[in-house]
């Protein structure tokens, strides 16, 4: 047997990620002091940058390494990219969260950085083993950070939960790489539609099986309906930084996986998946809005809005032409930045002890701390699509891609919803802007690593709905060698 | 095209965000000079204005001022503004009324001043982006941001009691209706696309379309569906009277004077130009809801005890008119409506203005709780008096030479019309005149009505510019028809043309896709 060639340049911002991690887990040990951890959180923003600044060199060239396993497309550079734009500003929203939460730990940042491995091993991988790989990396570390606050109990039941269905959908979902293999022979993506294809196996009910047990799999980790039960429990009860990168990273994570093994080894299925795509998309984007209408805590509000997105994202997975696969990436680039932005918010509304979560306690916010009210507003009018915000831009990708491919009802039911979730995103800038504050929510602290993060997060959004051009181009480009 | 090197429409669209931003930097508690501030930019950029009027070339149908820069070029949307002799006079209108807005809100706004007068500059920037966008996206986009500086004007300085009821219905209905115009938009596009392989969202491109007769309905019942609820057109108008009553007087007169309008502007900008044959089909609908509007919206306003209410609803029924003349479909019909849009703006906005000035002093608007103030307010009297008449259309007002055009637009294409549509006129001089008398004659029946105070400096200086535009469109409306004579023959003879063309002939290929799509 050939000892497959070491592509080690390929995979260097994953070395340099895991290096990291390690190394935040040393300094931990080492370290004597209990508290004030912070440094760690800085340690890992550098890491989360040299990360980065190894990714650049790599655009431009398509290359894959490691006998074909693992590819450096620019499908996989866009995602590892969000991912550290994810990453860095869940980090800089962690460092004053987990010293007022008293959570500071180093296996904290630690965790973070495995989970964003993980998520850039899914975006990366073209074998399913690395995919699998990669989404159990990412999962474990986040059934831990989901129960860092060990003495909360809705912090561990929500670990707990997120635990105990986690592991059973990835159990769907490695049944069904399992059946794919079964019935091809093969793991790499490539190969398996190629097999599909010669033999023509379209009939084969093993491989549909596995459609259907993948369909389950990443249907959960991208929290569609009806596999988003766990999605408002576990969002609420999980620390909120967490619950910004699980809302936004894992979901971007469990699209770049689900996009690309679809696309790439099962495009032949395409008529099976399009029509239950369909209802999915159009059941998540309704059930997700509609109950966002009925909410009272912020948290839960933003997890059923976040269920919403989903659907539309899979408006554009069901388009699946181009310009859909495109919108995927944009969308999902634009959403990190609004929803990171949004749950910042959140954090800096509650100290120790008072989290100020109901939407009631927003009450008067507007005019007593109105740059916050302002930027919280920017970011729910970008998750409600107004222009000229990140958020509309997306949505108009993912509904023009619908057009595109001919899905009218699909695109005319994405933007009625669009309009339903305009309500409850208002309610929460009703309360801000047009009530009094019944009581005064005084001594709030604004570290000021949150402060830039909420910062970036506000350009970000707008520069995505101002300028989308450069990274819509980027997003086209990147799409290339998928389909 | 520019004047004096300078990219007019941009400097029009972005200036008022300038004076927001410096705003930003002004103390919140220093009032005066927040609104010192806001009226200089407001005054500037009504004097930048005023060069469209002169530099116009109104013998040319064409664009002028465009300025065309790519925004997303992969999809072919640009920046590209214009404006032809439909859109200069509300663009001016737009600039002209926010002046007396910042002015009329002096005194009436106390609290919040500043973000008051930072949501009204970005309001002026979304009225004028809209009216001078010639691409449907930015279009869309300007539209969009109109919504919020006004949901915030209703919510936050609204009345009390019903603001925040009001604010969200404003904002939900013109949201709901919007989206399906994306969609429509959308559309479009990728016929565009098949049709010439060129991505484009330019209006004026997508005028040269021939778009199949079946799709055409789907497309022009969005687009309509979208302005309809702006105009907004019975039984579209349920969010108007209480946006009207629940806003604060400026919010009124700049929603009355402007807002509606770009459901007007809409029809005859978008809706009826792309699709011809759709809006030729639809004229019985689109004119008999017109008529219901003009009726049961003077029958509402006559039974109003509320003076705000009752204005409000006398806007559905003079937005009736500006449709019906729209749809007339020939020189003075749609000329008579575009002038009328003009003349609702200022008669409309002037009688908001007018019960703004008197809620200032009794904090009611109930007709009921007035009576004599002609005696004790008689500046205020004469004022009222020439605003009510030309609402009703005297002759040597602006509102006559509308309505006029209007009837006789209509009478020529359909007598029937004609017919109902004189009775509104009617019907318009029984409330307004009823409402008048009441308030303004007989005793004074209240004590607190005695010692009323007259207008002061500030109000007469806002009321004389519209008083002397009432005259002078009413007397010299040539002034003004001139700029708009060739663009409208040109929007009639293309929308002639394109109807003649048999367009009809393929079949409706969309109509059997869309069926397609929901099988799936």
């Amino acid at each position: 047997m050939k000892i497959p060639e070491i592509d080690l340049y390929l995979i260097a911002p994953e070395i340099v990620i895991t290096a990291f991690a390690f190394l935040v887990l040393l300094i931990d040990v080492f370290s004597p002091k209990k508290e004030k951890k912070g440094y760690l959180g800085i340690i890992s923003l550098i890491g989360i940058i040299i990360s980065f600044l190894y990714t650049l060199p790599l655009m431009g060239s398509p290359q894959s390494g490691f006998a074909g396993m693992f590819t450096s497309d620019g499908y996989a550079l866009f995602f590892k990219i969000t991912f550290l734009i994810i990453a860095f500003l869940t980090i800089l929203i962690s460092i004053g969260y987990t010293r007022r939460e008293g959570i500071e730990f180093g296996e904290y940042y630690a965790l973070l950085l495995f989970a964003t491995l993980g998520m850039m091993l899914m975006a990366a991988g073209t074998h399913l083993i690395i995919i699998f790989l990669g989404l159990e990396t990412m999962s474990i570390s986040i059934y831990v950070l989901a129960g860092m606050m060990r003495e909360d109990r809705r912090s561990v039941e929500s670990a707990l939960k997120y635990f105990l269905l986690g592991a059973f959908a990835t159990g769907f979902l490695l049944y069904g790489m399992a059946l794919i293999y079964g019935a091809t022979g093969s793991l790499y993506l490539k190969d398996i539609a190629s097999y599909i294809s010669a033999k023509n196996l379209l009939r084969s009910p093993m491989l549909l099986m596995s459609l259907v047990f993948l369909t389950i799999g990443f249907g959960f980790k991208v929290a569609s309906v009806p596999f988003h039960m766990w999605t408002p429990d576990v969002y609420e009860g999980a620390p909120t930084s967490i619950t910004a990168f699980m809302a936004t990273g894992v979901k971007a994570a469990a699209f770049s996986a689900l996009v690309r093994v679809f696309f790439s080894a099962l495009p032949a299925f395409r008529p099976d998946w399009t029509s239950i795509m369909w209802v999915i998309a159009v059941a998540t984007m309704t059930l997700g809005n509609i109950v966002a209408i009925s909410q009272t805590n912020i948290k839960r509000l933003l997890a059923y809005s976040s269920i919403a997105h989903a659907g539309y994202i899979l408006v554009a997975f069901v388009a699946g032409n181009d310009l859909g696969t495109s919108g995927i990436l944009f969308y999902l680039m634009a959403y990190a930045f609004m929803n990171i932005g949004a749950f910042t918010v959140v954090i800096l509304l509650g100290k120790k002890g008072e989290e100020n979560t109901l939407i009631n306690d927003y009450a008067g916010i507007g005019f007593k701390y109105p740059l916050l009210a302002a930027a919280m507003t920017i970011f729910l009018l970008s998750m409600a699509g107004i222009p000229p915000l990140g958020g509309f831009m997306a949505k108009f990708y993912v509904f023009s891609a619908a057009v595109k491919g001919k899905f009218y009802w699909l695109a005319i039911l994405g933007v009625l919803n669009s309009a339903v979730s305009v309500y409850y995103y208002l309610r929460v800038t009703v309360l801000m802007y047009f009530r009094e504050s019944e009581r005064e929510i005084t001594g709030l602290q604004f570290p000021p690593a949150s402060v830039f993060a909420l910062i970036v997060a506000v350009v970000g959004t707008l520069y995505l709905g101002i300028f989308p051009s450069d990274v819509l181009s980027f997003a086209q480009r990147s799409i290339a060698g998928l389909m | 095209m520019d004047i004096l090197g300078i990219p007019i429409l941009t400097l029009l669209i972005f200036f008022p965000i300038v004076g927001a931003v410096v705003l930003l930097f002004i103390n919140k508690e220093k009032a005066g000079a927040l609104r010192v501030v806001t009226l200089i930019f407001a005054i500037a950029e009504f004097i930048f204005s005023l060069p469209l009027f002169f530099a116009f070339d109104s013998k040319t149908a064409a664009m002028q001022f465009v300025e065309d820069w790519w925004w997303i070029q992969a999809y072919g949307i640009s920046y590209k503004v214009g404006i032809d002799g439909i859109s200069l006079l509300l663009v001016l209108l737009t600039t002209f009324l926010t002046v007396l807005c910042i002015l009329c809100s002096w005194t009436a706004i106390t609290f919040r001043v500043k973000e008051y007068m930072i949501s009204f500059l970005f309001l002026e920037t979304g009225m004028i982006g809209a009216l001078v966008a010639l691409d449907l996206i930015l279009f869309y986009v300007f539209w969009e941001v109109m919504l919020i500086p006004m949901y915030l004007l209703i919510g936050v300085w609204g009345d009390p009691k019903r603001r925040i009821y009001a604010a969200i219905k404003f904002f939900l209905f013109t949201m709901a209706g919007s989206v399906l115009m994306l969609v429509a938009i959308l559309i479009l596009y990728f016929i565009n696309l098949k049709a010439t392989g060129k991505p484009t969202f330019d209006v004026l491109e997508l005028y040269k379309l021939g778009i199949p007769a079946g799709t055409q309905y789907w497309l022009f019942a969005a687009f309509a569906l979208a302005f309809a609820i702006k105009v907004p057109m019975f039984p579209f108008h349920t969010w108007l009277p209480d946006a009207h009553t629940e806003a604060p007087t400026a919010g009124s007169v700049i929603l009355a004077g402007v807002l509606l309008k770009m459901g007007t502007y809409g029809f005859i900008r978008f809706a009826m130009p792309l699709f011809p044959r759709a809006a030729f089909d639809l004229l019985p609908v689109v004119s008999v809801l017109a008529l219901i509007g003009i009726i049961y919206g003077a029958l509402v306003s006559m039974m109003q005890p509320d003076l705000k209410r009752l204005v409000a609803f006398s806007s559905v029924s003079h937005l009736g008119y500006v449709m019906l003349g729209m749809f007339a479909l020939n020189m003075q019909g749609v000329q008579g409506s575009i002038y009328q849009m003009l003349n609702h703006g200022i008669s409309t906005g002037s009688l908001f203005l007018i019960v703004g000035m008197i809620y200032e002093r009794r904090h009611t608007r109930m007709i009921a709780d007035f009576g004599g103030l002609s005696k004790v307010m008689p500046i205020f009297a004469a004022f009222f008096m020439i605003v009510s008449l030309s609402s009703i259309g005297l002759p040597g007002t602006n509102g006559f030479v509308g309505e006029f055009l209007i009837l006789l637009g209509v009478f020529q294409s359909n007598v029937v019309y004609g017919v109902l549509a004189a009775t509104g006129v009617i019907l318009g001089a029984a409330y307004m005149l009823w409402m008048f008398q009441r308030v303004m004659f007989g005793k004074i029946t209240r004590p607190e009505n005695e010692k009323l105070k007259d207008l002061n400096a500030r109000e007469i200086t806002i009321m004389v510019p519209m008083v002397i535009l009432i005259f002078l469109m009413g007397i010299y409306p040539k002034l003004f028809f001139n700029k708009m004579d060739v663009s409208v023959e040109r929007f009639l003879k293309d929308f002639k043309g394109k109807i003649e063309m048999k367009t009809d002939v393929p079949a409706p290929i969309l109509k059997a896709e869309i069926v397609k799509g929901e099988n799936r």
